[in-house]
């Protein structure tokens, strides 16, 4: 006589958890699906498959151009508010200094205030400076608002790591500043990673500082939003997709990059929980 | 070999055994973890699992917890079945390994947390409490936080926790193993004392077979997923039943050898031995063969020859590794004799060879 | 470890920068509040007239009242939602743990501006869920408060912070050791009682932080009003935001700006206070 063992897995709540989790996808799925919907964004059920929203979408000349611009706004933040957090993390992790603790709010305060505090108060600063609103005071607000975003992670990289690793480098007769080229720099590869992808999505996706900041050349949520308030089209739809394609890649790339990087033990670690 | 009595070390007259472990086995996908256990523990009986890790142990008293379920068979618990019913319904309470103290909660509250589940007034419970804290002298920390506490305090609320829900069976899994030595020593005569006190079957399980020995009625050797042997530890250490048994309960010179025309022959020893013909193996613990300066001998003894090799000091006794040629090396535990060396005379009781199986 | 000079040149560069596009802006930001604008031109006239304004106004009181209400409802509804899945998540899964956390992660990588799109066309007069009941002949007419109302701005920042909700709550529940779990179970308390009396308070700290995020960022929206909201539905950044546009008047939307901080930041201290309080653990 054998049993099978069992799981006391609640049914109720499991049935539940599957409803949330619909709720959460079902506005996406809906998106695509009528991306290829021949009658446009209402009305059900959705019949007569095309990709001609698609194809208006990359015939759409001024919608690409805003997607440069967000892509060049994108790696400028990166790039600064990666260099910035970077020496943040460090600072916070190592150094003491008065005033360190409103310094470390300071920092980490856009990340929790709603962008439009943010926006204006940059905005603000760009007027009394006699700044002209374009992509670079767009470039300024993204970096500024994203260091919060690099010094977290980094941060959290740079406590994770080995102290005794530098220390050994140092005795090994290496000076501070070839340790962080060859020790502190290579530990933090995971976090320099998810800030970078994450960072570059944020900013992608940034509206609400933006809407501020912005001059003559849109960023893409902000082309969307001009033409949503124009009118809704299914094109809308199809970026919307291409967008959600382009997120999930990049989920699916840095998983990929997370678990090669912690190696195998790690990693069955991860896949026996 | 599992003995023929279900409570083998107690006498046959025992009252019915409080837990009744029948045929009991466990799965984890294809590893089988334990293998058709049956087990009776009695009342008031203070009954050890001992094995290696990954002997079965541990879950075999997750099984009786109720954190697991069996794959196969039953257990009872004062003649009603336990296996179906979830750990809250049980009336089996669990010291676990690292605690598992409530952080959230101060130490009285951890103690009374089983009564306040259950409804129990206000006035039964603090008075219940007052009493566990002091039955382990841990009464000036109860408004501490786990947290505060060190290993050994840790223990003694987890203990006191338990307890005070009066359960019929305490499961401990491998509570001293955290601790240094002498506190670890302390805690074992505690326990002990305490078991004795209050009278609680405490089922305990652990890897050490010294706090087996010292703190256990009987002792129920677990290898990989079966039953060695259960008996008192007295029983268990100087009857082992198998090879494995004599090894892992303290030392012994393990003889191969055979059996032939009523004479045991295990390399250079052979004794008169009235059993079949047959391979045979031998335990003989160190301490049974002794140095006979004067070569004499009784009739139920066994003399040989050999040469010191090593000697291994330790304060009260010392080991000798004797070889007595062809190969074969004994140990004999002698009391402190200064260095020696050079041929002896060694000579044992022919009882003290038990023969082993397996 | 590190010499002065290393520490100075970590330090220096993020602390000049944060101290000029921070901190100079939050200034400038509560400077402006003071001042006014008169006959178009902006003058810098101290005074508290912007601050009278704000409080005595009951447009500005009403839509601040309506504001707090819609942040408090996404609060409370994302963590009906987001609580369970990751109290479901955690304890109730094993080997696919890891796929279905991914799975809720993903929509975060979603942009606000897809997801408060896509609901519109949802709920719409001509939208799907019209259309979805039009087809199954549940109504004839299609119904019309779903979209430009105060309920759709709730469903869809719900919609938008269920995930930010459940990814603190689900690392709080993470930490929770197991076998302080088992030993609630050893001591009589079944799956109920177990919860209330030993998840639940070791998960506060998530649930808080996860509450606060919900709230703060709903209190200062101003994109979903202006794409699902609809005029009923007012939040008070679209106040500061029209201020700050069509209806030029800096300090009046600064003066608003600095009181919507304060009430952030003061919001966040209490649960900095009380996250203090539930983990010593």
């Amino acid at each position: 006589m054998t049993r099978q063992s069992q799981t006391r897995r609640p049914t109720l709540l499991a049935i539940y958890a599957a409803l949330v989790l619909a709720f959460i996808y079902l506005p996406i799925a809906v998106l695509v699906v009528y991306s290829f919907n021949r009658d446009g964004v209402g009305g059900f059920p959705p019949r007569d498959f095309t990709l001609d929203w698609y194809r208006q979408l990359f015939a759409d000349g001024s919608l690409w151009d805003s997607v440069l611009s967000s892509l060049l706004v994108a790696a400028g933040a990166v790039a600064l508010a990666l260099v910035l957090g970077l020496l943040a993390a460090l600072a916070l992790d190592r150094a003491d200094f008065p005033g360190k603790s409103l310094f470390r709010r300071l920092v980490l305060l856009p990340l929790i205030l709603p962008g439009i505090i943010t926006g204006l108060s940059l905005l603000m600063f760009v007027s009394i400076a006699n700044l002209q609103l374009s992509l670079l005071t767009v470039f300024l607000g993204h970096g500024t608002a994203l260091i919060s975003v690099a010094t977290t992670e980094l941060f959290a990289g740079l406590q994770k790591m080995d102290r005794a690793q530098e220390e050994a480098s140092l005795d090994l007769g290496a000076t501070p500043w070839q340790t962080f080229w060859r020790v502190t720099l290579p530990n933090l590869k995971l976090s320099l990673i998810a800030a970078v992808l994450l960072i570059f999505t944020l900013s992608m996706d940034e509206i609400a500082v933006t809407f501020f900041l912005i001059g003559r050349d849109n960023t893409l949520p902000l082309e969307i939003w001009g033409r949503l308030r124009r009118g809704i089209t299914p094109e809308i739809n199809a970026i919307s997709t291409l967008i959600f394609a382009v997120s999930v890649a990049l989920l699916v790339i840095w998983y990929r990059i997370r678990t090669r990087g912690l190696g195998s033990e790690a990693q069955q670690l991860m896949e026996n929980p | 070999m599992s003995s023929a009595s279900p409570t083998p070390g107690l006498p046959a007259n025992a009252e019915i055994p409080l837990l009744e472990v029948r045929g009991v086995a466990k799965s984890f996908g294809p590893r089988e973890v334990l293998k058709s256990i049956s087990l009776n523990i009695a009342t008031g009986e203070f009954l050890t699992l001992l094995g290696e890790s990954g002997s079965g142990k541990t879950t075999l008293l997750r099984l009786i917890a109720g954190f697991e379920e069996p794959s196969d068979g039953e257990i009872w618990m004062s003649g009603e079945r336990l296996d179906t019913l979830p750990p809250y319904q049980r009336r089996v309470n669990t010291v676990f390994q690292n605690y598992a103290l409530f952080p959230h909660l101060k130490v009285r509250e951890n103690v009374a947390y089983g009564l306040q589940v259950k409804g129990t007034p206000k006035t039964e419970t603090a008075e219940r409490v007052v009493h566990a804290l002091a039955m382990v002298k841990m009464t000036e920390f109860a408004s501490a936080r786990p947290a505060q506490l060190s290993g050994g305090q840790q223990q003694r609320v987890a203990l006191a926790r338990a307890l005070v829900n009066r359960p019929q069976l305490l499961l401990l899994d491998e509570p001293l193993s955290a601790l240094d030595a002498n506190l670890r020593k302390q805690m074992q005569s505690e326990l002990k004392a305490l078991q004795r006190e209050i009278g609680i079957t405490f089922l305990f399980v652990t890897h050490d077979q010294d706090e087996a020995m010292a703190l256990s009625d009987r002792i129920a050797l677990l290898r990989d997923g079966a039953l060695e042997q259960v008996a008192t530890p007295r029983e268990i250490y100087a009857r082992p039943a198998t090879a494995y048994t004599a090894e892992f309960i303290g030392q012994t010179n393990l003889l191969r050898g055979e059996i032939r025309g009523g004479i045991a022959s295990c390399g250079a020893l052979r004794w008169p031995l009235d059993d079949s013909d047959g391979a045979a193996q031998f335990s003989l613990r160190p301490e049974a063969i002794r140095l006979s300066p004067d070569g004499a001998r009784q009739i139920s003894e066994v003399k040989f020859r050999g040469t010191i090799r090593q000697q291994l000091y330790s304060g009260a006794s010392e080991v000798l590794e004797v070889d007595c040629g062809v190969g074969q090396i004994l140990r004999v535990r002698v009391a402190a004799c200064g260095p020696m060396s050079g041929q002896h005379e060694f000579v044992y009781s022919i009882t003290d060879a038990i023969r082993v199986h397996g | 470890m590190y010499s002065r000079t290393y520490k100075a040149f970590v330090s220096a560069p993020p602390l000049l920068w944060v101290g000029l596009f921070l901190l100079l802006p939050y200034a400038l930001m509560f400077a402006h509040s003071f001042w006014e604008v008169r006959d178009g031109v902006l003058v810098h006239q101290w005074n508290l007239d912007n601050y009278k304004k704000l409080f005595t106004n009951p447009v500005y009181l009403e839509v601040l009242l309506r504001t707090v209400r819609i942040a408090g409802s996404v609060m409370v509804c994302a963590l009906l939602l987001g609580y369970p899945l990751a109290y479901f998540l955690s304890f109730h899964t094993r080997a696919r743990k890891e796929l279905l956390y991914q799975l809720v992660i993903v929509p975060l990588w979603v942009s606000y501006l897809v997801r408060g799109y896509a609901w519109k066309t949802i709920l719409g007069s001509d939208g799907v869920l019209n259309g979805f009941l039009h087809y199954l002949h549940i109504t004839r007419e299609p119904v019309s408060f779903l979209l430009y109302s105060p309920f759709a701005v709730v469903l869809t920042l719900t919609h938008i912070y269920t995930p930010f909700v459940f990814l603190p709550i689900y690392a709080s529940l993470e930490h929770i050791p197991r076998p302080l779990v088992e030993a609630s179970h050893d001591l009589g308390a079944g799956p109920f009682s177990t919860f209330f009396r030993v998840i639940l308070p070791l998960s506060m700290p998530g649930l808080l932080a996860g509450a606060t995020f919900a709230f703060v960022l709903s209190l200062g929206d101003f994109l979903a009003p202006l794409l699902v909201g609809g005029p009923s539905s007012t939040m008070i950044a679209n106040i500061v935001q029209s201020l700050f546009g069509a209806a030029y008047d800096w300090p009046l939307g600064s003066a608003i700006s600095v009181c919507i901080l304060l009430l952030i930041v003061s919001l966040l201290f209490l649960t900095e206070r009380l996250e203090k309080r539930w983990s010593f653990k």
